[in-house]
């Protein structure tokens, strides 16, 4: 009983076809999972189905008639919400008043106390714990995103579109999120499920469309297929194995952290003295739930954020002194960011102006002070050959990248450098299969050169495919350490939801 | 087709100025004057008469210099509102270098006082770049204030301290003669300052393309996080653009005082530091195009004398046309499309019109 459908879309971008004559059934009450890698045209899709795009040809039904979406207005008023990967939130303004914002008259009382009890019984209809009176700002991403889903579902969406809603999540909000989203269909809602997650889509799709680089590869329901095929679907060839663990034993001890104690930009602690040590030719994983403290952890080793208290030791010297200029170049740190869009890339400039972005202002690139133009496209160009950077030209600005092909510049940047200790933080959020393989292939390349990995995620399984021994932050805080496969999932989640094993 | 859109896009700027003209042409309709015949007299007066040519480039010297003192910070990411300050500034330090200075060969003479005029709009503006790098007060308040202090502090240096004797208004005694700088058309008051703010204009295009301090200042100017991510020294650049910024405006005030004036008068500059912002702006913030901008505007605050007498014109009438001008190219501006998407769009819709959404199948 087809009662959302998709009637052979396509949607070019300049040259580039990002949807080539796109067609699926979605039966109402269902959960219908669009499973592609990044550059899909998964994204792409969600914005058709929302207004936001115009495809160039094809359109959408609801209930079997013809629906015109020319902005999101249209789209909500055929009863169509959207969770977008990255949320469009107030974040001065309450919860409550996030929801109810835009509702309604202008001249209409708002009546936010009524409206705020309305909003608390749906939460606990989903199991949704949330403050409604606390600013988004306070809230972790995890919470931001329940406040966009119940923005929607408050307005009364009868479709609600999912664009990549697990990429925010911990694992523990994750099983809580699935079985709201089982619900939500057992209530009649149909949901459109976008994501590269298998595990998730076997959980709690009824039935999964996969694109491939903006076509129709297969549509399967779930109960006639498997993890292992739509993994095949998905990529087009089967995935390699991953790359096998270390032989050689980790080196001398390189990095030291001694009771570091640091602050967040709210001011609120961060690192409550913390210690670590790190060796070469390690990984060591760092697990944790978004915001306690991991991004804080990074930028005080790199040298972007001050340190309170503690020392931090690179072969027993103490590099408390050093700017992050002189961290990077002389004592060889390289990091990559939790945030490839704002920290890690000067969106507007080329390819090759990334890639050289943290030493233009060294020989080669630039010397006594001119900037050498034809060596920086150059070693660009061969720098995205190298590692597989799928663009135009090294002149095309990096905003026009797929998230995946933009993470490939910062890694390409920093293992370029030849780092003695990488800093790593979540360098797979939001990336496909082929990329997340790409990248924790590289990592382990470099380890097995002899640089000192700290690998800091909130994605348990890629630590654990990577990390030689694994730590879990929680408060600012360091667990002991463990080597994957000595502790259970289960244990580990008590300890990122802050029980010490001790007590557990 | 798409190359023809882009180049229309491109060139938003002159297509916003047009509209502004033609608008103001209906306001000289209005007013009962022959608008063609008017703006003839504009154009003629400010670009195609010898002596209107010459008052245009005598506007342009600082206007110019003002721009770039904009622009300079502006790709630094900073608002610099401070020029007309900076250019009081300026002319005050030209004007103590030049009194107090031996006699010299007119080239060392000259070099130093220009050096002075730059050192004093630097310093001003160093104030603004430092409590911005270091303590995040907001430069755009703490500029624009500073403004009337330095017009202020000329004000009192001339009526004051700098009072030349018998002067029966604020001014300071005459710069000696061999500090003047050449005059670029004979008879008419166009001095050699434009060449000043051409030069600078191509050094810094140079500078922001093709040196590493200058891709620096870019990248702070776009993502100051990644500039710092970078191992870019982000405060002590933003310091130096500003103080750049600082530097070109004193410029254009010490050019003012050996150029034009020979002299420092209380209020010497009618504005030329909020002219630089409009003109920065028209030109995009692009160096190249800020000599082009600067003389335009220069053109129509010389010429609308000219069509004021000639055509009967209002004065008013030609400040509503100049406020116009400006608006509309702001307007043009807030238009963020690039050539590319507006022919997408133009294409979409014209597919739209011939196959509306949905009414192709059944």
């Amino acid at each position: 009983m087809t009662y959302f459908a998709i009637r052979n879309i396509s949607k070019s971008f300049g040259g580039l076809k990002a949807l080539d004559d796109v067609s699926f059934d979605v039966a109402k009450g269902t959960i219908h999972a669009v499973l592609g890698e990044n550059g899909a045209g998964k994204t792409t899709l969600m914005n058709v189905l929302y207004g936001l795009y115009r495809p160039d040809s094809g359109g959408i039904e609801i209930g079997g008639q013809h629906v015109a979406m020319r902005s999101p207005r249209d789209a909500i008023k055929h009863g169509i919400g959207m969770i977008h990967q990255h949320f469009h939130l107030a974040n001065a303004l309450t919860v409550t008043e996030n929801i109810v914002v835009g509702l309604g008259s202008p001249v209409k009382l708002l009546g936010l106390g009524a409206q705020a009890r309305r909003i608390g019984a749906l939460c606990e209809e989903l199991g949704f714990e949330i403050d409604l009176t606390a600013p988004v700002w306070k809230l972790p991403m995890g919470m931001r995103q329940r406040v966009e889903i119940l923005k929607a579902l408050y307005r009364g969406a009868s479709i609600l579109v999912l664009d990549e809603p697990t990429s925010v999540l911990s694992p523990s909000e994750i099983g809580n999120f699935l079985a709201g989203l089982k619900r939500l269909r057992d209530a009649g809602t149909t949901i459109i499920f976008v994501t590269h997650k298998l595990e998730e889509v076997m959980q709690v799709a009824d039935a999964t469309t996969v694109l491939r680089q903006g076509r129709l590869a297969a549509e399967r329901r779930t109960t006639d297929t498997s993890t292992a095929e739509l993994s095949r679907l998905m990529v087009g060839r089967e995935l390699r194995p991953m790359v096998a663990k270390r032989s050689g034993e980790p080196g001398e001890v390189l990095l030291a952290c001694i009771d570091l104690a640091a602050r967040s930009d709210r001011n609120t602690v961060a690192l409550d003295k913390l210690s670590l040590e790190l060796r070469v030719g390690e990984v060591l994983g760092i697990a944790g739930i978004d915001g306690n403290g991991q991004r804080e952890l990074a930028e005080a080793i790199t040298g972007l954020r001050p340190l309170e208290h503690g020392r931090i030791e690179i072969a027993g010297r103490d590099i408390a002194e050093l700017s992050a200029r002189q961290r990077l170049h002389e004592t060889g740190i390289a990091f990559v960011p939790e945030d490839r869009q704002s920290t890690g890339l000067v969106l507007d400039h080329s390819i090759a102006t990334n890639l050289m972005l943290r030493r233009f202002y060294l020989a080669p690139a630039s010397r006594r002070g001119l900037l050498d133009r034809s060596k920086i496209a150059s070693s660009g160009k061969a720098l995205m050959e190298r590692y597989d950077i799928r663009g135009r030209s090294a002149g095309q600005s990096a905003a026009a990248l797929s998230g995946g092909n933009q993470q490939k510049i910062i890694l390409a940047r920093e293992i370029e450098a030849a780092p003695r200790i990488l800093i790593v933080m979540q360098a797979t959020k939001g990336l496909d299969v082929g990329a997340i393989e790409f990248v924790q292939r590289k990592i382990l390349e470099e380890r097995d050169r002899g640089a000192a990995i700290l690998y800091i995620s909130t994605e348990l399984e890629h630590i654990m495919a990577v990390a030689d021994r694994v730590a879990v932050m929680h408060r600012g805080r360091l667990s002991e350490t463990f080597v994957p496969g000595e502790i259970t999932a289960e244990r580990m989640g008590l300890l990122m939801a802050g029980v010490s094993l001790a007590a557990a | 087709m798409p190359r023809l859109v882009d180049v229309i896009v491109k060139l938003r700027t002159v297509w916003a100025t047009l509209l502004a003209l033609a608008l103001g042409g209906i306001l000289i309709l209005a007013s009962g004057a022959d608008p063609l015949a008017a703006y003839g007299a504009l154009f003629h007066g400010a670009f195609f008469d010898y002596w209107g040519l010459s008052s245009t480039l005598v506007k342009a010297s600082p206007i110019l210099l003002a721009a770039l003192a904009v622009i300079v910070p502006l790709r630094a990411g900073l608002y610099n509102i401070g020029g007309e300050g900076q250019i009081y500034i300026g002319g005050l330090f030209a004007t103590l270098a030049g009194l107090s200075l031996p006699p010299l060969h007119p080239v060392p003479g000259i070099a130093l006082v220009v050096l002075a005029a730059m050192a004093g709009g630097a310093l001003w503006a160093a104030v603004a770049g430092l409590l911005k790098a270091f303590r995040g007060i907001n430069e755009v308040i703490v500029t624009l204030l500073m403004n009337f202090i330095a017009i202020h502090i000329v004000s009192y240096a001339v009526s004051g301290p700098l009072l030349a004797e018998g002067a029966p208004y604020p001014y300071s005694e005459e710069l000696p003669a061999w500090l003047r700088l050449p005059i670029l058309m004979p008879q008419s008051d166009a001095h050699a300052g434009i060449l000043f703010g051409l030069a600078f204009s191509v050094f810094i295009a140079f500078y922001f393309t093709r040196t590493s301090h200058g891709l620096a200042l870019d990248i702070i100017g776009r993502n100051p996080k990644a500039a710092q991510y970078a191992g870019l020294s982000v405060r002590r650049d933003m310091v130096i653009a500003m103080m750049a910024g600082g530097a070109l405006a004193g410029l254009a005030g010490g050019l003012e005082v050996i150029g034009l004036k020979y002299r420092l008068f209380h209020l010497f500059s009618p504005g030329y530091g909020f002219d630089g912002i409009v003109v920065a702006f028209m030109a995009e913030a692009n160096p190249l195009l800020a000599p082009v901008a600067a003389f335009f505007l220069s053109g129509l605050k010389a010429g609308s004398n000219i069509m004021q007498r000639a055509a009967g014109v209002d004065g008013t009438i030609v400040e509503a046309i100049r406020g116009l001008v400006v608006m509309f190219v702001a307007a043009g501006l807030a238009w963020k499309f690039h050539g590319s998407s507006v022919y997408a769009f133009l294409q979409a819709r014209r597919k739209a019109a011939n196959h509306p959404i949905g009414a192709a199948d059944p």
